[in-house]
């Protein structure tokens, strides 16, 4: 009963944020005309998807574990650079490399989790022991990278030349076009998949109580695999459509976008994976809306100082539950 | 034919060691405030890099633009360093741990992306030359002092000596500060917040105290640094100084000034001596090589001796 009520209470706050989106994107038109709105909005979805397919990984990875996982940007570039290796080195085409990627940055988080995770916790490592050991985990993932593949920017080969104009003036790169859709649809099926499937809800319940599940009868053991290798495949996914929509990269990509990961997740309510998944969708939106009133050069310090606002005024988050005590 | 050539000739070089111990001394500097933060007041201050940044570019406008003696602009550089800490732990020390880092590490990005894009004030990646005039000339009268004892011909031992010195009398003051009442409350706060507000202390000032003090010490790590290299630009205070610094102060162990010292010293002396074999590789990979070392030290540390090499196990709660 109790959860049903949190699901609406969910639900219907995201479909208040969606409606405030679409408001702000109505005065946007009325300010700056609409190709330059509707521009900004599809670039913006183009971010957003892979700021939220970055984000619900990072989330879930909280909310189960507990962990902020500093790595999670380097499983992006672990990802990228898998692709990377298999299209442009082994010359298999964009699709299978995208499944080579997914599939071996899931298999680094599920390596990762009995290596090192999970003999950690049977240490009942403390919490700050378990930040730094991310933090050296990222440097570690980010710089074996560096050092196979140097720090010269690289690019899938894609197709960056033709675009498309659609919807009366929004010019958009096929490519981007590609990462959107594929990306907005991975969203939609994570997003059921956490809904209706045993393996979501028992993530959920994991999240919301780990001991009270564990007593339920949740085998906890194999839901935290499940989530480092659902975390993984997502952040695989995300760090391959970063690659063909920016176009070029280099080592340090995902560390750098890290914090824009941390600030959809803090935005959407840390540890809830559709927070998260709003949170990225709206930290992409608001970041290139708001290159319509400032230099874009400032882009990046939007979503920061967005995330130190969210963090000040709603530590839990637009979505999230206020807190328990 | 060996690919991997060790050459030792470096290894005598007394310059060489000298410029390794003025970064070791500058990083120990630095990683005096993550230890008063982390160590003895429980706030994990992952922005430290950022208050550096901002000692060292307040300090240099200051002299550039401003046309201030240096013996001003010092002081009123490691002020303004305070003040941002204060004005990034007011609202944030509220928060979680795991929040307050985050926080402290986005504060850090935004410094970065500022000293980076306001061109106008920081000269963008191209960034500030010339604020170290006096320095020179204190440098110069040192050598000519060291020359006495026939030590004129090493120029660096001037910034080592100021760098360590430093570094001694930082150590000295938080060391008697550790046993103030003010010291003790901190502590206190650290092991049990709730137990010490019941006590009638406020932590939340406390907190703010020991955030604004540890960015003025990294302000002072941030103007040795820019002597060293005597450019101020914003690649050099990127969030990667500050993980640095946690690579010291764990394997220093927390809770213990001195560890951190020793920390710094052997983490360098690592990276450093790598320096010696000749790999055949480029400078970017080399590089790669030298942040893989720091990420396994953190790593090992945390799996295998958490406490550090001086530290005590207990100090490892991350409060929730």
């Amino acid at each position: 009963m109790v959860r049903t009520m949190n699901a609406l209470g969910t639900g219907s706050r995201g479909v208040l944020l969606a409606a405030f989106a679409v408001l702000v994107f109505g005065a946007l038109v009325v300010v700056k005309g609409y190709e330059a709105a509707a521009q900004a909005t599809a670039n913006g979805l183009v971010t957003g998807t892979y700021f939220a397919l970055g984000a619900v990984g990072l989330a879930l990875v909280f909310g189960v574990l507990r962990l902020v996982n500093f790595a999670h940007g380097d499983f992006l570039t672990f990802g990228a650079y898998t692709a990377l290796l298999a299209n442009v080195f082994f010359r298999l085409p964009v699709v299978v490399a995208t499944a080579v990627a997914v599939a071996s940055t899931a298999l680094l988080a599920g390596v990762l989790e009995l290596v090192l995770w999970r003999p950690m916790r049977a240490r009942k490592a403390g919490g700050l022991q378990l930040l730094l050991t991310a933090i050296g985990l990222a440097f570690v993932i980010r710089n074996c990278i560096q050092l196979v593949a140097g720090t010269e920017p690289r690019g899938l080969r894609v197709d960056v030349t033709s675009a498309v104009t659609f919807l009366g003036g929004v010019r958009m790169g096929t490519t981007e076009l590609t990462v959107m859709v594929v990306g907005l649809a991975v969203l939609v099926f994570v997003a059921v998949l956490l809904s209706v499937s045993r393996l979501g809800r028992e993530m959920r319940a994991l999240a919301d109580n780990l001991s009270l599940a564990e007593v339920a009868g949740v085998d906890t053991g194999r839901v935290i695999i499940a989530t480092w290798l659902v975390a993984g495949s997502l952040s695989g996914l995300a760090g391959v459509l970063v690659a063909a929509a920016v176009g070029v990269l280099s080592p340090q990509f995902g560390f750098q976008l890290l914090l824009s990961l941390f600030a959809a997740t803090v935005l959407g309510g840390i540890g809830n994976a559709y927070g998260a998944l709003a949170g990225g969708l709206m930290l992409g939106l608001t970041q290139e809306w708001s290159t319509l009133f400032i230099d874009p050069r400032w882009k990046l310090s939007v979503g920061f100082v967005i995330l130190i606002l969210t963090l000040l005024a709603r530590p839990n988050g637009l979505l999230g539950r206020p807190a328990l005590k | 034919m060996s690919l991997y050539l060790v050459s030792l000739d470096s290894f005598g070089h007394v310059d060489f060691w000298l410029g390794v111990g003025i970064v070791a001394g500058i990083y120990s500097i630095f990683t005096l405030g993550l230890q008063l933060n982390v160590g003895f007041t429980g706030i994990v201050n992952l922005g430290q890099a950022g208050f550096m940044a901002i000692g060292a570019y307040a300090m240099a406008i200051l002299i550039l633009t401003y046309g201030w003696s240096p013996w001003l602009a010092l002081p009123a550089a490691t002020l303004v360093a305070m003040l941002a800490g204060a004005l990034v732990a007011i609202p944030s020390v509220r928060l979680r741990g795991d929040y307050l880092a985050i926080a402290t590490i986005a504060f850090a990005e935004i410094v970065q992306s500022t000293a980076q894009n306001a061109l106008g004030l920081t000269g963008g990646n191209n960034g500030l030359l010339g604020f170290d005039a006096w320095w020179q000339t204190i440098q110069v009268s040192m050598l000519g002092l060291l020359n006495l004892i026939g030590l004129g011909t090493q120029d660096q031992i001037p910034l080592f000596l100021l760098v360590w010195i430093t570094f001694l009398v930082l150590m000295l003051i938080l060391l008697a500060l550790q046993h103030t009442p003010w010291g003790r409350v901190l502590r206190a706060i650290r092991e049990d917040e709730d137990a010490a507000a019941a006590l009638g202390k406020n932590a939340y000032a406390y907190k703010i105290q020991s955030l604004a003090l540890a960015a003025a010490i990294g302000a002072i790590a941030g103007y040795l640094l820019a002597l060293n290299i005597t450019i101020i630009y914003p690649g050099t205070y990127s969030a990667d100084f500050t993980f640095i610094g946690f690579a010291i102060l764990v394997l220093g162990g927390l809770g213990r000034y001195a560890g951190v010292a020793l920390g710094s010293i052997l983490l360098w002396f690592v990276l450093e001596a790598a320096r010696f074999i000749d790999l055949p590789l480029p400078g970017d990979k080399v590089a790669a090589i030298r942040l893989l070392v720091v990420g396994l030290v953190l790593i090992f540390v945390m799996v295998l001796r958490p406490q550090g090499l001086l530290g005590r196990r207990q100090e490892m709660v991350l409060r929730g």
